[in-house]
């Protein structure tokens, strides 16, 4: 299933202060896998998404995305290169229209300036006509949830199992070949849960995107994931399908038999 | 939830007159008393005594203390009725409330009067005058003073507690008639102005007395005009409006188009029925809007809070002068040419553009308040720059440049002294601007910088560059400021390093802010607000005797909109939203448009049951 290299991670570390928040981080991630990253609270695995998409500088290793370093690349630039993430802690333009975020999200891939905007040139006309389209398209991703009545909303009145949606949607906006997903289903209900993790597929299957996932409910990461890294306090401790890590006695021991106890 | 859903139905009881917070009413009375003792030592009594509102009863400077009793009498009984509460009838408990704090009040005055009586503090408070005294006392003598303030400041709370008590009618039909009185005296220039022009002398005649101030007739006419528009008209205003708004499509894009056309077309019909003073007045209003409309792009939309925007006026201003002048500093060659205004105007966007990018260079990358002090910063190096001994060869120093021409038009030449040509002139630049504004906000520039504004670092990780945007954004600025700054030049016919103080930054930020941030009528309200009446930095207003206290209404302006409105007169939908999540948000879900969860969407496949 997997196609060409597209993520390489090698012996990346960054410390804040004394804190080792990742330590010799070595990974790869090939074109049309869904590999989760998995680990205990404060392992580093958000601190691992905030370097690759170069809001935080590593201190050390590197980060190659199909053949060039991401090192020193400002974040908007890794989004234009083809990698968008969503936030944990949902980070929405809270006042600004559905739609209007996954607009803006479109913002690398465009390039009307001042002169189209002030004159209403046709190309401006016609290229504010594919941004709505591809906008909608991508929240349609989520059945009616938003689209509709919605897409004039402001993002602050969505639910909170919308607004991760609308994350996801303003990712995809981007024209990504990776996303990174930081807890997708966090705060969800199962039944919710159940259905994203659905979707979840679907983004490889269907839009053809490359998923790195961070998620500590383990059921979706056995469910959607080719392959698991485990981090705890910064270093790998374990790489493989479920099935391997989840009888690792490390890991294991790192999650003091959660997995072990889910996966039963 | 279901039994409290209509608060109005079922109200409690009216209080008892002394079921008081007792507190409450203390604090308010005092608070009455040191507002009323503030204002009179900070001299506005006696500063605005010579601006009559109906001669020879009433004065601007006896309003300054009047409303005080009146507007505290109110606050201190009204109350916040929430979702759910159940409010009480009101009765006889707001009259004693509002009595006493107004007699409180009251009492503060008459203290003041007998200190300034017997003891001699001129020396730290200036305004501790025999003047203010005569004024406080009406020249009858000490006692005939304290007992007029103690009867008044009583009866003003009383009518403040009133308001709370008497039929929503009676309280339209009283708020009409003051308000009605005041605007007309406010706006006497304009509106005798405007008489004149068209010919209706006799009525600006019958209105005002000759030297200022409405005529008893006068207000008589005028509260009865404005209670008969608040009975019967008002309702009509209102319908037109909703009627206007519920326009769709076709419709809709009509009735804007005859809006804006007949705005365009009382834009100049208004300045050729006015007369010189009135002019000016738009005209210095005019080059505010212009100015605030800049920082509205970079304030309100790109969130950039820059305090060094007068930098920009300073660049287009000088640049005029040196480029038009014929007396401009004695260092340039001599074939330097003088070109016409509009040569200048070219060099000045390069040289807006050029300056928008130096200065925003360095700070771009900084966030909030860092930004905002270095940006303030910036704003007195140019001006410093304008005055030192380095640049004075060039820009006249502390002389400035003077001797600016007008602009040559061919048949006519526009200049500071035919202050109508100098509106038109505004006008067109205040249309580009506007034009501008509203282009860009809805483009993909204007969303890149709501974004930037809404949160930064995601704006960035979802591959904005903010640094460029947030350049644009200060370059756009800068040239709107830019221009602002060379009709000021051809105005004023001089420039100097005193045009371009700190201040002016100052004003124009609060004109943003009052306005209303991120909206463009909001922006324009706001300069027409505070620089026409109450007047900019050096420029008079229609309350030209305020220029004194203007900084002190500024400010007391800034801090009561901040605490109540914070959205400005007219505010943007986004930014009300912005400061009233939470009301918002409980509006539009006892309307039923949040989404609590998501089982409503789900329909019959919904709801999941508990195991
Ligand atoms: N900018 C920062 N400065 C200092 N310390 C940081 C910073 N960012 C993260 N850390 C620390 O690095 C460690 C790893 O944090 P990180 O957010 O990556 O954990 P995580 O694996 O995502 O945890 P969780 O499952 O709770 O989201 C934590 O101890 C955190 O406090
Ligand atoms: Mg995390």
């Amino acid at each position: 299933m997997s196609g060409e290299r597209l993520l390489t991670i090698k012996n990346l570390s960054v410390t804040f202060g004394g804190l080792h928040a990742l330590k010799d981080l070595n990974f790869h991630v090939d074109e049309g896998e869904i590999v989760s990253v998995i680990g205990p609270n404060g392992a580093g695995k958000t601190t691992f998404f905030n370097m690759i998409s170069g809001m935080v500088t590593p201190t050390a290793g590197d980060i190659i995305f199909r053949g060039e370093s991401l090192l020193g690349l400002d974040p908007n630039q890794v989004t234009a290169r083809g990698i968008a993430r969503t936030f944990q802690n949902v980070r929405l333009f809270a006042n600004m229209t559905i739609l209007e975020n996954v607009m803006v999200a479109q913002h690398c891939r465009t390039k009307q300036g001042l002169w189209g905007s002030l004159f209403n040139t046709a190309s401006f006309k016609k290229e504010e006509e594919e941004i709505r389209e591809w906008g909608e398209h991508v929240l349609g991703f989520f059945g009616s949830r938003l689209i509709g009545y919605r897409l004039e909303q402001p993002a602050s009145v969505l639910s909170y199992a919308n607004r991760r949606r609308l994350e996801i949607a303003r990712s995809m906006a981007t024209k990504p070949t990776v996303i990174l997903l930081d807890e997708p289903v966090a705060g969800m209900n199962p039944k919710e849960t159940e259905e994203l993790t659905g979707l979840i597929g679907k983004l490889r299957s269907e839009w053809g995107f490359t998923i790195v996932m961070i998620e500590h409910d383990m059921k979706v990461v056995r469910d959607v994931s080719d392959r698991v890294v485990v981090l705890d306090h910064g270093e790998t401790i374990a790489q493989g399908s479920y099935e391997e890590v989840s009888t690792n006695p490390e890991v294991i021991e790192a999650y003091l038999g959660r997995p072990a106890e889910e996966a039963s | 939830m279901s039994a409290t859903m209509e608060p109005t139905s079922d109200l409690l009881g009216a209080r008892g007159p002394l079921d008081q917070d007792w507190r409450k009413v203390i604090n308010y009375g005092l608070l009455t008393a040191l507002v009323l003792m503030f204002i009179s030592l900070a001299n506005m009594p006696v500063g605005l005594d010579s601006r009559k509102i109906i001669e020879p009863l009433l004065s601007m400077g006896y309003i300054s203390l009047l409303w005080v009793p009146a507007a505290l009498g109110y606050a201190v009984t009204s109350e916040k009725v929430l979702e759910g509460m159940v409010a009480h009838k009101k009765g006889a408990r707001e009259l004693v409330a509002g009595l006493i704090v107004g007699l409180i009040g009251g009492g503060g005055l008459g203290l003041l009067i007998v200190l300034i009586d017997n003891f001699d503090l001129r020396d730290p408070l200036v305004n501790w005058s025999p003047q203010l005294l005569a004024l406080l006392t009406f020249d009858e003598g000490i006692g005939y003073g304290v007992g007029f303030w103690l009867m008044a400041g009583a009866a003003l709370g009383l009518f403040g507690g009133a308001a709370h008590v008497v039929s929503a009618t009676v309280r339209k039909v009283v708020a009409a008639a003051i308000l009605w009185i005041l605007a007309f005296s406010v706006f006497e220039t304009v509106i005798s102005d405007i008489s004149e022009g068209i010919q209706l002398e006799w009525l600006a005649d019958e209105l005002y007395y000759v030297r200022g101030g409405l005529s008893q007739q006068g207000a008589v006419g005028v509260a009865v005009v404005g209670i008969l528009f608040a009975l019967f008209g008002r309702e009509h205003v209102r319908e037109a409006k909703q009627s206007f708004q519920s326009l769709e499509g076709e419709k809709r894009t009509r009735a804007n188009a005859i809006m804006l056309g007949s705005c365009v077309v009382a834009t100049i019909v208004l300045p050729m029925v006015l007369g010189r003073i009135t002019n000016e007045l738009l005209a210095n209003v005019g080059l505010f809007v212009l100015l605030a409309l800049g920082l509205n792009i970079v304030v309100g939309l790109a969130g950039i809070l820059d305090l060094g925007y007068v930098a920009f006026f300073a660049v287009g201003g000088y640049t005029t002068a040196i480029l038009t002048s014929s007396n401009r500093g004695e260092s340039w060659p001599d074939w330097m040419p003088h070109t016409h205004w509009f040569v200048a105007l070219i060099v000045v966007v390069v040289f807006a553009a050029l300056s928008g990018l130096f200065i925003g260079a360095p700070v771009i990358r900084m966030r909030g308040d860092y930004l905002a002090i270095v940006t303030l910063g910036f704003g007195e190096i140019i001006r410093l720059l304008f005055l030192s001994d380095w640049l004075g060869g060039f820009t006249g120093g502390a002389q400035g440049v003077t001797n600016i021409p007008g602009v040559d038009l061919g048949f006519v030449e526009v200049k500071g002294t035919d202050p109508r040509a100098i509106f038109y002139l505004v006008a067109v630049f205040c249309a580009f601007a506007i034009y501008v504004s509203w282009r860009l906000e809805k483009s993909r520039i204007g969303r890149a910088w709501m974004a930037i504004r809404e949160d930064e670092s995601v704006a960035e990780a979802m591959g904005i560059n903010t640094v460029n945007a947030k350049l644009l954004a200060f370059v756009v600025g800068a040239v709107l400021a830019a221009f602002s700054g060379a009709i000021f030049a051809a105005k004023v016919g001089s420039v100097f390093p005193t045009s371009f103080i700190i201040l002016v930054s100052i004003v124009i930020l609060v004109v943003v802010i009052v306005g209303g941030m991120g909206n463009i009528y909001g922006v324009i309200a706001g300069a027409a607000v505070l620089i026409g009446v109450l007047g900019g930095p050096k420029q008079p207003g229609l309350l030209a005797e305020f220029s004194e206290f203007k900084l002190l209404i500024y400010g007391a302006l800034l801090i009561w909109m901040m605490l109540k409105r914070p959205e400005g007169l007219v505010p943007n939908v986004r930014r009300s939203r912005e400061l009233h999540q939470e009301e918002f948000l409980q509006d539009a879900w006892l309307k039923g448009h949040v989404d609590t969860d998501d089982q409503d969407e789900l329909g019959d496949e919904g709801g999941v049951a508990p195991a």
